[in-house]
């Protein structure tokens, strides 16, 4: 395995050996660097408490995130953004490696298990991908209180989804359209509550892929997951089963959120003393939320992640407008 | 043309690209843990001290880049793209090495899969991988460069 992972490290350093020659920030030049040091506001907080306490809310993030069929950015980037004295450029970089490694963590066993589809997920997260690198460079370009402003009216907007959206556990798909039957987007699975065995297929493919230009471009914009917006689109407009959504849109994440992650990651929007506690956390989180996703009743879930983004949401306008609401 | 997949179990490509998945999402998860302890124990040095850290935290990330560049790298320009490779020895920017599998596991995943997809005859899905694996492998790249602010 480690041979493997080597291999594939150098063949992509390889790749991107063309792009690592045109940097210039190889010509180390420290006298005309250190000419000027700048000294930042001194915090007096110990340094690992942030981290640590970083450590336990995206521990708790992962599992809620799962079971509430959410991407665990689209919590992490609200709350931290809010609560935590990161700048949003760090938070938003830090929750799109947040929400691509709750989804690594939660893809392989949904993959196994035939509740990700992988055939409905490759169209879906080609257009989702690519839309999320034009989100993540709009976002990088726009001034911090604006994307902040943004994004509190995104997750008041997420509010509002998750309140009125309706969930079809097998939405009736009388026939599948044109384009999912040319590329065979179909599947069975079993219900594990019932022991049933559901054919299902999609239909409304062309809009619903439409639709995943917005979800793409704002997942990177934002360095939001999609999952709040995933599954509502899958579901209700292409009439996937629900579980098979949830699933798909969980292992989605790991595609859309990769092309933005790349973004913010080469733009330097990446601490490891903030990034690897958060990724920690929400990974074993993850692995047990995927552990209680086949038992657990998510409507108290589906409800307290509502309360948390409503809070979380009002915070960001408030700090994006520089006004106070609590 | 391949027939869809008419059983409950997952197809032969959904079942290669979840092991590839997991062997890279583990590898990347356990090199995750083992950097960040040699970071934070100071078993291998950072770049920059662990309690001036959350001094620039706080600051926008053009403003971070230029002053952790002018305090402690002293490179020609502040340190964007892959420049961390060339930084590995120093603890803080080792953590970057398990980020970069993490964030690029899932390009490998693409490509392996096409083999099993081209022996079906499955010609969209190949060519939405081979797609899906450049947009990635670009947006790794650096070559897309977004305005700071």
């Amino acid at each position: 395995m480690s041979k493997k992972m080597l291999s594939m490290v150098a063949g992509m350093h390889a790749a991107l050996g063309g792009a690592l020659l045109l940097n210039p920030v190889w010509a180390l030049a420290s006298e005309t660097a250190a000419a000027v040091p700048m000294v930042p506001a001194t915090d007096t907080t110990a340094w690992w408490v942030w981290p640590v306490v970083l450590l336990g809310v995206t521990f708790v993030m992962g599992i809620i995130a799962v079971l509430g069929g959410v991407g665990g950015g689209v919590l992490f980037v609200p709350i931290i953004s809010g609560f935590f004295p990161f700048h949003l450029d760090f938070v938003r970089g830090t929750g799109l490696l947040v929400a691509l490694c709750g989804a690594l963590a939660a893809g392989p066993g949904l993959l196994k298990l035939n509740l990700a589809s992988l055939r409905l997920a490759i169209p879906v997260a080609l257009i989702a991908s690519t839309c999320a690198i034009v989100g993540a460079m709009i976002g990088l370009a726009l001034p911090t209180n604006i994307v902040q402003t943004l994004l509190g009216v995104t997750i008041l907007g997420i509010v509002v989804i998750m309140f009125t959206a309706k969930k079809s556990t097998v939405p009736d798909v009388k026939q599948a359209d044109a384009l999912s039957t040319a590329l065979r987007i179909t599947g069975i699975y079993t219900e594990g509550s019932t022991g049933e065995t559901i054919n299902w297929k999609i239909h409304r493919t062309p809009l619903g892929l439409a639709l995943f230009i917005i979800i793409g471009v704002m997942a990177g914009m934002f360095g939001l997951g999609a999952g709040w917006a995933n599954v509502p689109v899958l579901n209700l407009l292409m009439g996937a089963p629900l579980k098979i959504s949830v699933a798909t849109s969980k292992f989605l994440l790991s595609v859309t959120d990769t092309s933005a992650a790349w973004i913010y990651l080469n733009k330097g929007c990446v601490i490891p003393m903030m990034v690897a506690p958060s990724l920690v956390g929400i990974m074993l989180g993850s692995f047990v939320g995927v552990r209680l996703l086949k038992v657990a009743k998510p409507t108290f879930i589906r409800w307290m992640v509502i309360g948390i983004l409503l809070f979380a949401g009002l915070k960001a306008l408030q700090k994006g407008l520089g006004i106070k609401f609590f | 043309m391949a027939t869809p997949n008419m059983n409950t179990q997952a197809s032969e490509e959904q079942i290669v690209y979840a092991k590839i998945l997991e062997k890279g999402m583990f590898t990347g998860l356990a090199l995750m843990v083992i950097t960040f302890v040699l970071y934070v124990f100071r078993i291998v040095p950072p770049m920059i001290p662990r309690y001036e850290i959350a001094n620039y935290w706080r600051m926008p990330v053009k403003e971070y880049l230029e002053a952790i560049n002018n305090n402690y790298l002293h490179l020609a320009h502040p340190p964007t793209g892959w420049a961390w490779i060339y930084l590995i020895n120093k603890g803080d920017f080792l953590n970057f090495i398990p980020i970069a599998i993490l964030s690029g596991i899932t390009i490998m995943c693409y490509l392996v899969i096409v083999p099993t997809l081209l022996r079906k005859k499955d010609t969209a899905y190949v060519v939405m991988c081979l797609a899906e694996a450049a947009i990635l492998t670009l947006a790794a790249s650096g070559l897309l460069t977004a305005g700071g602010h």
